[in-house]
């Protein structure tokens, strides 16, 4: 099956000033950050706060420029094209339903952006496509005419939805999509998406810190921590058998609903993950349960586990 | 027997328009959690700051009964009522970035607290922070008392707030999402602390989120919340065994549960959206997404029981047919 | 599904300040709208004409006053010339000055704003240097120098004023341009292939409108205060318009007897600067409610 996107090397360095005295620091949010999703599938992304997956996503959006690396759509190096070459290969649906909306423009002149951007439509055509756009996504004509402000959150989102998919892009990066909502909504929302996926035929990359949602959604999962992919498997296999210590803790502390079962105590330590500065060895090992001698001076290799997965541990 | 905290019937409204909560009542045992869960704009928060008399101007609220430890907590005075909050009555909010100061160190906020209560030297009030400190988990306490809130992560400082809390020994906290802006790995450990605290201290806590994984893992007594209103209350075996409100059922099939997810069927999910409940709303405030409404349901709704100590705001009949599992 | 509503947050009314405040803000709107009026018709319904001397009539006291002259309700000036006449025109000035003053500097200011705010770097850097140098220039004595050297006229008052009180614009622009630039919506844009000016124009400027809106009222008063001091030192308006300024210049010589020549004026002055600051003040506390986040 071909790669609908392909990463190769992608890696993100900031420079970032601590103090009017010392030294500039080095941030490294994306470190050689290289996968393939196939087309019509679903990647989901995990991991928390620090860990680089928004900083992934908005590299490979295009808004924000690589130190090194390269992203290949249809086998196009996406980072020759011009922007509007690149908004009809792939588009972004952001986490917050209130921010991704300009509040002083209408619902639908939101939604035709891309079509007007592009400069090739008619506004005939525009008006078609985004009537149906929103219909699809659940919108009435109506809702079209108002502002975001008089939405709510599910339905602002859909029509972020609606803005992402009005160019029939290959891929779509949802970043948070449903953290912001209600459950209730949430529900709602990721239904929406698993239908368009699967009528549209799109690729998502699904990032996410909820690893329930992300299970539901993705048939792929792979793990971040500090900027690397850590563990990547097939979804089942991955939540059935973590190969990383990290993507353990992470399952271990999902809280389902299940009464009488108490918080588990995952054992992380205190010690917060700290993107500008990255401990030597494997990145994990000040938090890690079982990390041995070797993990706090030698950087574990990818170990590719196929089809598709890969992990990074000395003790996988 | 009487609970720790008591609520009964609370209104909250502001400003003669909306009524942010139209009929709150929840018991909080002595050493138990109880937990207030609902979405967004149901009045949980405002539930909790009416408690504390921390509304916003503007707001008014009323109760039949609202009484902490025996007093009645609707007829003090703003000064009594400030003697109570963070003495005997203690709350921690969502957002750790913004709930300490940022120009003071937490040693000096910390210490306030204990010295504004209950007097006594600073000295032996920062003594009693580093204890703390210590309880909650955090290393080197000595050190932390000196420093300022922009130099402690997320999780730290959600600890920090604990402490803080706890410097008056409170017979009650209140926690209002304390975990929801947290990674999920902290707010394990954030939780556990809770727990933990509970069991040493005795300490009563009333928790408010909307995540219905923390409820059951963390809650005695559950009161779920609706627009505005408490529309069913159980234990928490009870709510997820046998959950009677729809909207309460509703919930429960929109959350995927890992280990049990089926990818090619669709989450559960409840149509529509909260409808605006203006002054003079009558009947149920969920009638409109509910698949069993009839034109009754836009009258006075009546609290059926279900069991001990489990009630719910609805027609249906307790343990009806269409709740029995597939 | 049902038609649904947006969910309402509830709003702390607050009471008594509140109350004050929006009583404030209608009197500042008043007091704007009156002298706009006055402006725009009143040279019609005054009889007199600002211009036409008449020595025989000089220095005639207002209608509240003895030794009034009919035909002349707030009075004459040392020249003869009907006061109330003057007054009015002098609105128009006043009003085209601080109008014209805010659209200049508006221009400049937002541009230089809003460009160092979305790009950032370089391009930051020339625009806060830009700011810093004008911040270093003592307005009046720059304005009082150019005037003086290039001779007075309103059309040299409004250039000078408005290429020297764009700051206030440009950091304004420049910290809202930085703050929604990070909103989603903006980056969405981008991602939708929308060009730079569409972004800029549509996207970033409509959601920095209101707080520069405040700017230009606060802009507006001081403009019209400005033009009224160096109309008041001789280096603005030249004679025979009636600025309000020129107009207590013209008159302290005869401020002990016959003091209305300047009250008149300086009360004119005073309504129209205060109505645009309550009206400067009811905007901000209309936006505070919304944050810009």
């Amino acid at each position: 099956m071909t790669a609908a996107i392909e990463v190769e090397n992608l890696r993100c360095e900031f420079r970032v000033h601590t103090g009017l005295m010392s030294a500039e620091k080095r941030v490294v949010a994306v470190d050689d950050v290289t996968f393939g999703v196939p087309a019509g599938s679903v990647l989901g992304i995990v991991g928390e706060s620090g860990c680089g997956k928004s900083t992934l996503a908005r590299l490979i959006l295009g808004l924000l420029k690589p130190t090194a690396g390269t992203v290949l759509v249809d086998g196009k190096r996406l980072f020759d094209l011009d922007r509007k070459a690149r908004a009809r290969l792939i588009q972004p649906v952001f986490q917050d339903p209130f921010a991704s909306l300009n509040p002083r423009r209408r619902i639908k002149d939101i939604v035709a952006l891309p079509l007007t951007a592009q400069g090739t439509f008619s506004r005939n055509e525009i008006e078609r496509r985004v009537g149906g756009i929103l219909e699809r996504v659940g919108l009435s004509a109506a809702m079209g005419e108002r502002m975001p402000a008089q939405l709510s959150g599910g339905q602002r989102q859909r029509a972020a939805i609606a803005r992402a998919l009005v160019l029939e892009p290959r891929i779509v990066i949802c970043d948070e999509p449903t953290s912001a909502l209600d459950v209730s909504v949430q529900a709602q929302i990721l239904n929406l998406l698993a239908d368009l996926r699967r009528d549209l035929g799109l690729t998502y990359l699904f990032i996410s810190h909820n690893l329930a949602v992300v299970e539901h959604v993705a048939s792929e999962v792979a793990v971040m921590y500090l900027g690397r992919f850590v563990e990547r498997n097939e979804t089942d296999a991955l939540f059935r058998a973590p190969a990383h210590p990290y993507t353990s803790a992470l399952l271990q502390s999902v809280l389902t609903p299940e009464p009488g079962k108490g918080v588990p105590d995952i054992g992380l330590g205190d010690i917060m993950p700290d993107p500008s500065n990255i401990p030597p060895g494997c990145r994990f090992n000040p938090r890690c349960r079982v990390a041995i001698e070797r993990c706090r001076h030698e950087a574990p290799a990818r170990m590719v586990r196929p089809p598709q997965g890969m992990v990074e541990c000395h003790l996988a | 027997m009487s609970a720790l905290l008591e609520v009964e019937g609370l209104q909250v409204g502001f400003g003669g328009r909306t009524a942010a909560v139209r009929g709150a009542s929840f018991r909080v045992e002595k050493g138990e959690t109880h937990c207030l869960v609902g979405e967004s704009g149901c009045g949980k928060s405002v539930t909790a700051l009416a408690v504390m008399s921390l509304l916003a101007r503007g707001g008014q609220r009323s109760a039949e009964k609202m009484s902490f430890a025996g007093i009645d907590l609707t007829t003090l005075s703003d000064r009594e009522m400030a003697r109570l909050r963070g003495n005997r009555m203690a709350m921690i909010f969502q957002e750790p970035m913004t709930s300490l100061n940022p120009a003071f160190t937490i040693g000096s906020q910390m210490a306030e607290v204990l010295t504004r209560h209950k007097g006594g030297s600073r000295a032996a009030a920062l003594d009693r922070a580093a204890e703390l400190m210590g309880l909650v988990g955090i290393t080197a306490p000595g050190m932390r008392l000196g420093q300022f809130p922009h130099q402690l992560s997320g999780g730290l400082r959600q600890r920090v707030m604990i402490a803080m809390a706890l410097m008056c020994d409170p017979e009650l906290l209140i926690a209002d999402e304390p975990t929801t802006a947290l990674d999920v790995t902290v707010q394990a450990q954030i939780l556990r602390l809770l727990a933990n605290l509970q069991r040493d201290l005795g300490l009563s806590i009333l928790l408010i989120t909307h995540d219905l994984g923390i409820v059951a893992r963390v809650a005695d007594h559950v009161s779920v919340m609706y627009a505005g209103e408490v529309v069913e209350r159980a234990t928490t075996a009870e709510l997820f065994r046998a959950p009677q409100h729809p909207y309460t059922c509703g919930l429960l099939s929109c959350v995927p549960v890992p280990g049990r997810v089926q990818r090619d069927k669709p989450l559960g999910s409840i149509p529509g959206v909260v409808p605006a409940i203006g002054p003079g709303f009558a009947g149920c405030a969920f009638r409109s997404r509910c698949a069993h409404a009839d034109e009754t349901c836009a009258r006075d709704i009546p609290r059926r029981q279900a069991g001990q100590g489990h009630d719910y705001l609805c027609r249906l009949e307790p343990d009806r047919a269409e709740l029995q599992p597939a | 599904m049902s038609e649904p509503l947006a969910i309402e947050a509830p709003q702390p009314s607050s009471t008594g300040s509140s109350r004050v405040g929006s009583a404030a803000f209608a009197i500042g709107i008043a007091m704007v709208a009156f002298v706009v009026v006055a402006a725009v018709i009143g040279n019609a319904l005054v009889p007199a004409d600002p211009f036409t001397q008449d020595l025989g009539n000089r220095l005639k006291p207002p209608f509240w006053m003895e030794g009034t002259e009919a035909g002349h309700l707030l009075g004459t000036d040392q020249l003869g010339r009907d006061y109330l006449a003057r007054l009015v025109y002098g609105a128009r000035i006043s009003l085209l000055i601080g109008i014209m003053t805010v659209i200049t500097s508006g221009l400049i200011g937002i541009t230089l704003g809003v460009l160092g705010g979305f790009f950032g770097g370089r391009v930051d850097d020339v625009v806060l240097f830009a700011i810093t140098t004008r911040l270093s220039i003592p307005v009046v004595l720059v304005a009082l120098a150019v005037v003086g050297l290039m001779g007075s006229g309103l059309g040299l008052v409004v250039a000078t004023l408005g290429l020297l009180l764009w700051d206030r614009f440009a950091v304004v622009a420049r910290s809202t341009t930085m703050q929604v630039r990070n909103h989603d919506y903006v980056s969405a844009a981008w991602c939708a292939g929308a060009s730079m000016p569409h972004i800029l124009i549509k996207e970033i400027l409509p959601n920095i409108a209101s707080h520069l809106a405040v700017v230009a009222t606060l802009e507006m008063a001081l403009a019209i205060l400005l033009e009224a001091a160096l109309s008041f030192l001789g280096l603005g308006v030249p004679p025979p318009l009636p600025s309000w300024g020129l107009m207590i210049a013209e008159g302290k010589d005869y401020m002990f007897f016959s003091p209305w020549v300047i009250m008149i004026p300086g009360v004119a002055l005073a309504v129209l600067v205060l109505g645009i600051n309550l009206v400067g003040d009811g905007l901000r506390n209309l936006l505070g409610s919304e944050r810009l986040r």
